[in-house]
């Protein structure tokens, strides 16, 4: 995604395609959401009026709507998103070392985005393998069975 | 039919797919063009075959069996060329396959009774003709051809399937109640929002077997008089969504959705919903209002989804592996099904066993097996053979049992009584090294981050029930603590809307009852049994252990280790962030936690 695209005119032509494609019923708000999302990397102020003209649906609906689903984000992110399973099959085989020697890698706490623009760190609901717990993903790539000592590693393989 | 020589059958498991299963099944595919072998070789996608992580993207070649791992696009022209020109092995890629290298999903183990899961692995989710094959479809014909509605009610009925989410509710109640209740239009929900840490056992029956699924709907739509339906499957589990989407396109193709299914004069069509991650969604009125395009938050029932449900209209919420039951249910009768199970609860429940235990992953077993036979005979028993503490059922909300409540048989009733939940049927195994109140303290994390805030008792009263445990495990926590946590779970549990903040306070309220002398030490000797808590630990060097090998000193990240080369060291406790590093570190085991 480039970064010009976020900005004004842009926005609202991507928002707009969405809508056509998907109908403007109000059922259609969060599948819409979520490929602005996936398109902008978040859902930005432009996006969400440009939204609520085509919708005809409150700032206010969509806002409220944006911030309660996790994996929408009215915040924009950095270059990678790492996301943590929180989860308790995750805790129980480790998953607390490796989300402190994350903290400590990148200087982040969860929910931050590095000044560089390169990290967010963020933490996620179950993801259902939780067989090859301690489990991350970042970007789209998944990381099963990880030890605090591979995580400078899987690190380096980011740019 | 085509006949094909040799089957490609690639994994698509969630992990191999982000290394690349889908461009290397493309590739394939186009090389298998280029070479004229397209009428000879057909490629499929199966679930996982051998380990994702160290083997994927990964497939098998039959009638021959031979198994090729860590492919990646570039090897695909020499593979074929190698393998299916040229007849031979190609060697540098070819892994031995172990027997059991599903991790999630093994071969049945004894005391298993496999009626969810059994296409599972064995069927090719994307072709409906392997479903069909395997009798599928065949109940929802006998259904519509032979059976009224109400026959099909009774028989549901008659079985004793209760939801397997959780609740427990009769399923063919349920569905009487839509029958009987007005409406224009009836919906019939699937609820596919597992959000249950620690349970898979729902995205693993919709990525190997949602054909049943499918099926099963569309029966409970016609006992029930409904014409629409809504699978509402969670975001993070993207495979499951493509496969349960290709599903309906082809059941559509196949007339057995749509208009005058089957050419009888009963239509019903279905759909997927996406979530976008909210854990209170699995509940069903937060579902509801999640596929009407708003914030998915509970409200008060009555009036119930049978009354007034999806968009006012009456509705029917019922769970994957629900589902998954009735058409085994149609074909085999209510008398089979009946026939497996204990008192109150029949039939097979799923359990996605995960944390201390030798063997993780799901299992079908059924109801009554105690949850010892679970751990020891199916599970193998703990891990590194550590002494077995506590386990978990029925995710976050559910309650911790000890040692004493194994020989509990799993069933809806029994596990209620004993103060957790079957919920959606997830284990977690805890050992001994396993600190309880941080166990507690850690699902009020979760229920926290989780409450979706509507509800004062939820919101406010876990907060208060974290701020307390986090001061208990930083050692500050005061004797009538335990009282307020006591007070604390009966008000959130009694006042809560919806079923997260009425579950919310188990975990705390079962460790506090089988636990209490760990939260005691806690309190009163300021001492982490378990040895877990920071605050209540330090690490200390132990004398003529140490050889002054100074691999702790400087490998401490805030210097706290101090001591001249072959003399023993010593720790300042003062400066040491109890990181633990040294303790992994030592080659003489001379760091021991106290």
């Amino acid at each position: 995604m480039s970064v010009e695209v976020k900005q004004g005119q842009d926005v609202r032509k991507i928002v707009r395609t969405f809508v056509e494609e998907q109908g403007n019923e109000k059922a259609e708000l969060i599948p819409i959401l979520q490929e602005i999302n996936g398109k902008l990397g978040y859902i930005s102020d432009d996006a969400i009026k440009e939204l609520s003209e085509r919708m005809n649906i409150p700032t206010s609906h969509i806002y409220s709507v944006a911030t309660f689903y996790r994996m929408l984000s009215t915040e924009p992110h950095g270059r990678h998103v790492i996301q943590f399973c929180e989860s308790a099959p995750c805790h129980v085989v480790g998953g607390r070392l490796v989300w402190e020697k994350l903290e400590q890698e990148l200087g982040l706490a969860k929910g931050e985005t590095s000044r560089d623009e390169k990290w967010t760190l963020l933490t996620t609901s179950c993801l259902g393998v939780c067989g090859v717990g301690p489990v991350l993903i970042i970007d789209n790539n998944i990381y099963g069975n990880v030890t605090p000592e591979q995580v400078p590693e899987i690190l380096k393989n980011y740019e | 039919m085509a006949y094909f020589r040799s089957h490609v059958l690639v994994s698509v498991d969630p992990i191999c797919v982000e290394k690349g299963a889908y461009d290397l099944i493309d590739t394939l595919q186009d090389e298998l063009v280029k070479q004229g072998l397209v009428d000879e070789v057909q490629v499929l996608e199966t679930s996982r075959i051998g380990d994702p992580a160290t083997e994927g993207p990964d497939l098998m070649v039959y009638p021959e069996a031979v198994h090729y791992a860590n492919l990646s696009v570039d090897n695909v022209p020499f593979l074929v060329e190698e393998h299916f020109i040229k007849g031979r092995v190609a060697e540098q890629y070819a892994r031995e396959i172990a027997v059991d290298t599903d991790e999630e999903l093994s071969t049945p183990k004894a005391k298993e009774v496999r009626i969810v899961l059994k296409n599972i692995g064995e069927i090719d989710p994307l072709n409906i003709e392997e479903y069909i094959a395997r009798d599928g479809y065949l109940a929802l014909g006998k259904v519509l051809t032979e059976m009224t509605p109400e026959d099909t009610i009774q028989e549901v009925l008659d079985s004793g399937l209760r939801g397997r989410g959780g609740a427990g509710f009769p399923t063919g109640l349920k569905w009487r109640f839509i029958r009987q209740a007005e409406g224009d239009q009836k919906y019939m929900i699937c609820n596919a929002d597992e959000g249950d840490p620690g349970a898979f056992a729902n995205r693993r029956v919709l990525e190997g077997d949602p054909h049943s699924v499918v099926e099963g709907m569309i029966i409970g739509a016609y006992a029930a008089g409904s014409t629409q339906g809504y699978v509402y499957c969670r975001a993070e589990y993207p495979i499951a969504v493509r496969t349960m989407k290709t599903a309906i396109e082809q059941a559509r193709n196949f007339g057995l959705l749509g208009e005058n299914i089957l050419g009888t004069d009963f239509s019903f069509d279905l759909e997927v919903r996406m979530g976008a991650g909210a854990f209170v969604c699995g509940e069903e009125t937060a579902l509801m209002a999640s596929i009407e395009g708003k914030r998915g938050e509970p409200r008060p029932r009555p009036p119930f989804p049978a009354q007034k449900g999806l968009w006012e209209q009456p509705s029917n919420i019922n769970n994957v592996e629900t589902y998954a039951n009735v058409p085994q249910i149609i074909l085999k009768g209510a008398e089979w099904f009946a026939s497996l199970g204990y008192e109150k609860s029949k039939g097979t429940k799923t359990f996605s066993m995960a944390g201390d235990v030798k063997n993780t992953g799901l299992i079908e077993v059924p109801f009554g097996i105690t949850l010892r036979e679970i751990i020891f005979d199916v599970g193998g028993g703990i891990k590194e053979d550590k002494k077995f503490k506590a386990v978990q059922t029925g995710g976050p909300m559910g309650g911790c049992l000890p040692e004493s409540l194994l020989d509990l048989p799993m069933d809806y009733e029994a596990l209620g009584k004993a103060g957790s939940i079957l919920g959606s049927g997830g284990l977690v195994v805890m050992d001994e090294d396993t600190c309880m109140v941080d166990i507690a303290r850690f699902f009020m994390e979760f229920t926290q981050d989780e409450s979706c805030g509507k509800c004062t008792p939820c919101r406010v009263g876990t907060r208060r029930i974290l701020e307390i445990l986090i001061r208990i495990c930083d050692g500050k926590g005061m004797p009538k603590d335990l009282d307020t946590l006591r007070y604390l779970c009966d008000q959130i549990n009694e006042n809560s809307l919806c079923g997260l903040g009425k579950g919310a306070p188990n975990p705390v309220k079962s460790t506090l009852e089988h636990f209490l002398d760990e939260y005691e030490a806690h309190i009163n000797e300021k001492r982490c049994p378990a040895k877990v808590c920071k605050s209540l630990i330090r690490f200390e060097i132990m004398d003529g252990l140490c050889t002054g090998c100074t691999l702790c000193a400087r490998n401490c990240p805030v210097d706290a280790i101090s001591g001249e080369r072959r003399q023993t060291h010593v720790i300042d406790p003062d400066i040491c962030i109890k990181c633990g590093i040294c303790e992994q570190l030592c080659p003489y085991d001379a760091i021991e936690i106290k």
